[in-house]
């Protein structure tokens, strides 16, 4: 067992229990925060991948802006500090085997592709490198330029339609009289 | 490289940890008097009536949704800066395109008067 | 001398491995020994620090700052301090208990850790990764996530109010500082703060990138929320906002990291502004660029409180309207600008400045038109309106 197996399970552990905790919490504030703790826990896995450049883009994105977002949105809602009801239905046992059996499934695939994975790719590449070659084929011609700027497109078509759904004073779906 | 980031973690539990001692001697120091006026929640020394709850403005939301989508584009950008030594001309034009774009979508929300803080 | 830095780290490994320990595990452990002295130096500078800022202010405003403890009133934060920790920690009703002792205690960690990626001397630098400019950004949200919990958790309508318009107004202005940080980003080709500091070996970016500079500090200042930005915790306002509830070292711990966090601001914006260690003689003798280091931040330093004190406090309309109004638009024109520039400028050294500088004064010289036109196209809007109360004028001053 060396240092990273431990603390890869640790991690694990702590991302898995986080993500339960996210969807069985009573209140919808504290399901927030469990999530930027599973959220945090993938940012020390991708550590743990050698990819820096992901954890701290996993961080920046999820972490800052996304789990601030739901939060806020969580707040717009009535049912915040209260408790809410039980969070599990009369069919959980039901919906309990049939993850199992999709979780079975996918360590059988998982499980067959690690033993032909190609291991040289990500061990070749020195971090800086590596960055360096995702910068370039961002904008190569022969890449990924294309998606690129359809991304740039993407986002603002997100922001345009977030603006038309959520704006207040003129008419929006959401006018409210607070501070 | 892994001790790299070993030393970010080390300054973030340190971080964590320093202020809880700062915290803990106080706990331990400060005189301990509970009472009911003590626990009271503070409202410029008036009672608070009704439950603690603020509806928020949905101005807060397009803040926050406004400044994901920077993030996101300043995440694209970054290894295209990180890159910039070793772009040609049009490749760097080309993530100029992709900024102006975004600048397109702040332009639509400053004439819809999302931007306004109301 | 040449050496300094990795003189006194093998000298230590070599002790702790004739002790008899594996070298992985001495390794690790000298990194942690350093973080844990990296983490209290940074922690414990705020001692010296709300020292300087109370007499500095105070001069600013004709009188004398704290004098009665100690020498110069140097015991004073100290006596702060102990008073502090001697105050009864008080709980409200309902409050949720572990997130409000947790608010606090993510405000500081988020600072500290920016410590961590800092290159304080050539060879002196905590965590050498290449995304530390990135790690920086993500690392300073952190912080807001802590605002964001100590609101909520008070159970108290006004703490929650001040945490999230807090919160806003740090999401707002969290914009052009990452646009803003593209630039050095380009300039430089590399995201690691240890190659940023190298790349500016003959040329400060202050000099190439002066506009982007200024809008980092702009923006940093609105960040850490104090100088003219400071709305959402003036006692005059809200009533200290979002840490109201909190008393004694919980409150100590959020003022202690709201100054430590305005010092690191100036910290980044030596290093990636003014060259960091860089200086006469610095690669010869690390100490040399330590020296310089701790002096351009503190230059920097003097100029965040210089504002605080001379600037009156803006509203928050105003500070919004500043922010995606002006700042961000002038943001990205810097941005494309100093990409395009420094691909068309061919040739290094004096060229390129001269490039760089006149671009920034072109983008200068129209933004003040822009201003120009933009305010006189307000004060005509206005005009018709400042007319109507006097009805006995000429004809055409009522037909505006």
């Amino acid at each position: 067992m060396t240092v990273e197996q431990v603390l890869f399970l640790i991690t694990g552990a702590v991302t898995l229990i986080a993500a339960v905790m996210v969807v069985t919490s009573p209140r919808l504030v504290h399901a927030g925060l469990w999530l930027i703790m599973a959220l945090a826990g993938m940012a020390v896995l991708f550590v743990l991948l050698e990819n820096g450049f992901l954890a701290v883009v996993q961080v920046a994105i999820y972490i800052d802006a996304i789990a601030i977002l739901i939060i806020i949105t969580v707040m717009l809602t009535r049912a915040v500090m209260r408790e809410t009801e039980p969070q599990m239905n009369r069919l959980w046992v039901l919906a309990g085997l049939g993850a199992s059996m999709l979780f079975a499934g996918l360590m059988a695939i998982a499980l067959q592709l690690g033993a032909t994975a190609p291991a040289s790719l990500a061990a070749v590449l020195e971090p800086e490198a590596g960055l360096e070659l995702l910068g370039r084929s961002l904008v190569d011609v022969d890449a990924f330029i294309l998606p690129f700027e359809v991304a740039s497109v993407l986002l603002v078509a997100a922001l345009i339609g977030a603006i038309v759904v959520a704006m207040v004073p003129r008419g929006g779906a959401s006018a409210q009289d607070g501070r | 490289m892994a001790l790299q980031w070993a030393f970010i973690g080390f300054m973030f539990l340190i971080g964590l940890a320093l202020p809880s001692a700062a915290i803990i001697a106080n706990q331990i120091i400060a005189p301990r008097k509970p009472s009911k006026t003590k626990s009271e929640i503070y409202e410029c020394g008036m009672e608070t009536v009704g439950e603690t709850w603020v509806q928020l403005k949905g101005q807060y939301y397009i803040f926050a949704l406004i400044f994901l989508i920077f993030d996101i584009e300043a995440v694209f950008l970054f290894p295209w800066a990180a890159a910039y030594d070793k772009l040609a001309l049009y490749m760097v034009l080309e993530g100029v395109l992709f900024i102006l774009i975004l600048a397109g979508g702040l332009l639509y929300a400053w004439r819809k008067g999302a931007l306004e803080w109301v | 001398m040449v050496d300094l830095f990795s003189g006194i780290d093998q000298f230590l490994k070599d002790l702790l491995i004739g002790l008899g320990l594996q070298p992985a595990f001495v390794a690790v452990l000298l990194k942690f020994a350093a973080a844990a002295v990296l983490g209290t130096i940074s922690v414990s500078l705020a001692i010296v620090l709300i020292w300087v800022e109370r007499k500095l202010v105070a001069r600013i405003q004709d009188r004398l700052g704290p004098n009665r403890v100690g020498p110069f009133g140097l015991l004073q934060t100290i006596a702060d301090a102990l008073k502090l920790l001697t105050k009864e920690v008080l709980i409200p009703d309902g409050a949720d208990r572990i997130v409000f002792r947790l608010a606090p205690l993510l405000v500081v960690a988020s600072v500290v850790a920016v410590w961590a990626v800092m290159p304080l001397a050539p060879g002196l630098i905590g965590s050498d990764v290449n995304v530390g400019l990135l790690y920086v950004i993500s690392i300073g949200a952190v912080g807001t996530l802590g605002v964001m919990l100590a609101g909520m958790s008070s159970n108290n309508k006004y703490a929650l109010l001040g945490a999230f318009r807090t919160v806003a107004q740090m999401v707002s202005y969290a914009v052009p500082m990452i646009l803003s940080l593209l630039v050095p980003t380009l300039l430089a080709g590399s995201m690691g703060m240890a190659a940023i500091v190298e790349a500016q070996g003959q040329f400060p970016f202050l000099l190439l990138a002066p506009l982007a500079a200024l809008i980092f500090l702009i923006s940093s200042i609105a960040e850490v929320g104090r100088g003219p930005f400071d709305l959402l915790e003036a006692e005059s306002e809200i009533v200290a906002g979002y840490h109201i509830e909190y008393s004694g070292m919980t409150f100590g711990m959020f003022f202690v990291g709201e100054f430590v966090h305005a010092f690191t601001i100036s910290a980044l914006t030596a290093v990636i502004f003014l060259g960091g260690w860089q200086g006469p003689g610095a690669q010869a003798y690390p100490l040399l660029g330590l020296l310089y280091f701790v002096l351009k931040t503190s230059v920097v330093y003097f100029i965040v409180i210089w504002v605080r004190g001379t600037f009156p406090r803006i509203r928050i309309d105003q500070m919004n309207a500043f922010n995606w109004k002006f700042i961000t638009p002038l943001a990205l024109v810097v941005l494309m600008v100093t990409a395009v520039v420094d691909k068309l400028a061919v040739g290094g050294g004096f060229t390129r400045l001269a490039f760089h500088l006149s671009a920034n004064g072109i983008i200068v010289l129209l933004t003040l038109v822009a201003l120009r036109v933009y305010a006189r196209a307000t004060r005509q809007a206005q005009q018709p309106a400042e007319e109507i109360p006097s009805p006995v004028q000429q004809p055409e001053a009522a037909g505006g």
